[in-house]
């Protein structure tokens, strides 16, 4: 089987329930999603739709209440909080909305900092993370702290934090909301080149219209479910106005 | 991840310094506080250390502390010298008398009057002279350190009391022919000493003017079976140094409130630091909640989290201790200079250690809840 057909993610009929009783709310319906390997899919919607709750359920954050849940191939609901805690730091790539750097660390440290989580020599942990910082542009910034980056050099860091452990799958939670259109594409591109492989998958949740051109699939969400799921090759803008919501579109 | 949990701790200078301020400030309080009442405590004993030749006191039932005089009859020195066990036993006058000064400056003294023919009970260090000179005509001793605080001839506005000087005591001549050093007293009242004889003769008339006999116990003798025999024999109170001593502190340190008023500036001490670190390093692990989430995300497990929590408490614990620990021994050490009270036992520095230790275990602790309850899926609220 060729790894492009290796399903990275397979949810099957994903539920999630906050709460209980009579104030319980419903923020997933029953999602059946696949994501290939190599693909990178992104989940869009208006607020509330359950976007970052299934990222949260994928990335192995959040319990799911019902369904089944695979992430190349392991079994994620079936496994033990502390199972899971070690799967993360193995095979999950996080990139946060608010970059979420450690301010009193350099670019170079925070990038290293799955490496440390993973228990490597400090020293090897710090080469990967220049070697990383390289690769996503920012070699000449590699001791400069967070306070002292632009937004999109801040969100490179966090790129170069997410992929240095070389993770299976990488999660993206608005990354270009916080950036200007311009350094929000070089983001992408940077996102783009360095973590497309046949051998991982990338999801992102994003608002942002003026990235769709970067999907793969676009998968459109309201009110807990995918609505419409646009596949196959990589969407356009075009393409995403036909499954975004009104607003969106007209936004796009 | 140990690196990572100190630069989060010291990422934030201004809190971090909060941090250690507050229990360095603690610390201090602690220290200086306790090793303050521990000198007091000390000092009330000073005059039994200083005239620790002895295994034995025998004092009236109704002493209370070693300045404290109720006199007993004169026979009982014979008493005692006849109880199997006692090595020798001798008399000891002590009582408050008033003197005068050459320039007429009028004082209060406690003057000791030590046994003619041996003059046990002395003073621990002669300065100046040699301590059978008391034995001299009208001869008395005085305290050669800081003779211008207790003997001071104020009316003159001159010089304090020196060797040599002629002074009177209830009227009656007495010169200085020797100076000692002792310890520093909790009574401010000067201690002068002259023979027993000579102290009668100070002495207002009296029906019995025995403060206490001192008794030495023979090598090999159990001591509390000695005691015991001397309490049967005389009737009397017989304790040894310690008893005493404890006795005394116990009164003092009773009767006067500094026990509750120390006590209560260390507990003070102790919340003041308490809520000023604790509040501190809580609100800094509440700041960096964000963070934390972050790492749970990442893969950091709840066990890695405690002992990175516990490393920044640690730190900010060992380096506020000590710099606390430093200002309250150089504060200490200022004020014994001055002859106040402050001694500082390792029972001191141990005891505010590991109260700084529970205060920032129970800071860390309260921390480290909000983080346990934390939801790595935090890092996805925008």
């Amino acid at each position: 089987m060729r790894t492009a057909d290796r399903l990275a993610v397979d949810c099957r009929a994903v539920t999630k329930t906050y709460g209980e009783g009579e104030t319980a709310v419903l923020a997933l319906r029953g999602i059946d999603l696949e994501i290939r390997a190599g693909e990178l899919m992104m989940l869009v919607g208006p607020s509330g739709c359950g976007k970052t709750t299934l990222i949260s359920i994928i990335a192995g954050i959040l319990d799911r209440t019902d369904g089944n849940l695979h992430v190349f191939g392991a079994d994620v609901s079936a496994m033990k909080p502390s199972a899971r805690t070690s799967w993360r730091r193995d095979r999950i790539g996080f990139v946060f909305q608010s970059f979420n750097l450690m301010p009193a660390l350099t670019a170079t440290e925070n990038v290293a900092i799955p490496l440390l989580i993973k228990g490597s020599p400090r020293k090897e942990a710090m080469a990967r993370a220049e070697h990383m910082l390289e690769r996503v542009g920012l070699a000449n910034r590699r001791h400069a702290l967070p306070a002292q980056l632009s937004g999109g050099q801040q969100q490179r860091v966090a790129i170069g934090r997410a992929l240095v452990h070389e993770p299976q799958l990488i999660v993206c939670d608005e990354p270009t909301s916080s950036l200007d259109h311009e350094t929000g594409l070089s983001v992408m591109n940077v996102l783009r080149e360095t973590a497309a492989a046949e051998d991982r998958a990338l999801v992102v949740v994003t608002h942002d219209a003026r990235i769709f051109e970067y999907a793969d699939r676009i998968a459109r969400m309201d009110d807990g479910r995918i609505v419409t799921l646009e596949g196959g090759t990589r969407a356009s803008a075009e393409a995403y106005q036909r499954v975004a919501s009104p607003a969106a579109a007209q936004h796009a | 991840m140990n690196l990572i949990a100190l630069k989060m701790l010291m990422g934030d200078r201004l809190k971090y310094y909060g941090l250690i301020a507050g229990i360095a400030f603690a610390t201090m309080l602690i220290l200086q506080q306790s090793s303050i009442l521990v000198g007091f405590t000390k000092q009330t004993g000073a005059f039994i250390r200083d005239t620790a030749q002895a295994d034995l006191w025998i004092m009236d039932p109704q002493v209370r502390f070693s300045q404290d005089r109720v006199p007993v009859r004169e026979t009982t020195v014979q008493l005692a010298r006849g109880v199997a066990g006692v090595e020798w036993a001798v008399p000891l006058y002590q009582g408050f008398l008033r003197g005068n000064m050459p320039d007429g400056t009028r004082f209060t003294m406690i003057l000791v009057g030590l046994d003619d023919a041996t003059l046990t009970g002395g003073p621990p260090q002669i300065v100046r002279g040699q301590l059978s000179d008391l034995r001299r005509d009208k001869a008395v001793f005085i305290q050669a350190d800081k003779p211008e605080k207790k003997l001071m001839m104020k009316r003159t506005g001159g010089r304090p009391l020196a060797f040599g000087d002629r002074f009177s005591i209830n009227d009656n001549e007495a010169v200085v022919m020797g100076t000692y050093r002792a310890r520093e007293s909790f009574f401010w009242e000067p201690v002068i000493y002259t023979t027993y004889t000579r102290a009668l003769s100070y002495a207002p008339p009296e029906r019995n003017a025995l403060a206490y006999v001192l008794v030495k116990v023979q090598p090999g003798r159990d001591v509390q079976a000695v005691k015991k025999a001397l309490e049967q024999k005389t009737g009397l109170s017989v304790r040894t140094n310690d008893e005493f001593i404890a006795m005394t502190a116990d009164y003092i340190l009773n009767t006067t409130g500094i026990l509750v008023n120390f006590g209560l500036a260390v507990a003070l001490g102790v919340m003041i630091g308490s809520l000023v670190a604790g509040q501190t390093f809580y609100n800094f692990t509440l700041d960096n909640l964000r963070h934390y989430g972050a790492l749970k995300a990442m893969g950091v497990s709840n066990g890695r989290l405690v002992l990175m929590v516990l490393l920044q408490a640690g730190t900010v614990a060992v380096l506020g201790y000590s710099i606390g620990a430093g200002l309250g021994s150089g504060m200490g050490w200022i004020v014994a200079s001055q002859g106040l009270a402050f001694s500082m036992p390792w029972q001191i520095p141990a005891f505010a250690f590991t109260a700084i230790t529970l205060v920032c275990g129970l800071a860390a602790w309260l921390s480290l809840r909000r983080v346990f309850a934390l939801e790595p899926a935090v890092v996805f609220k925008g």
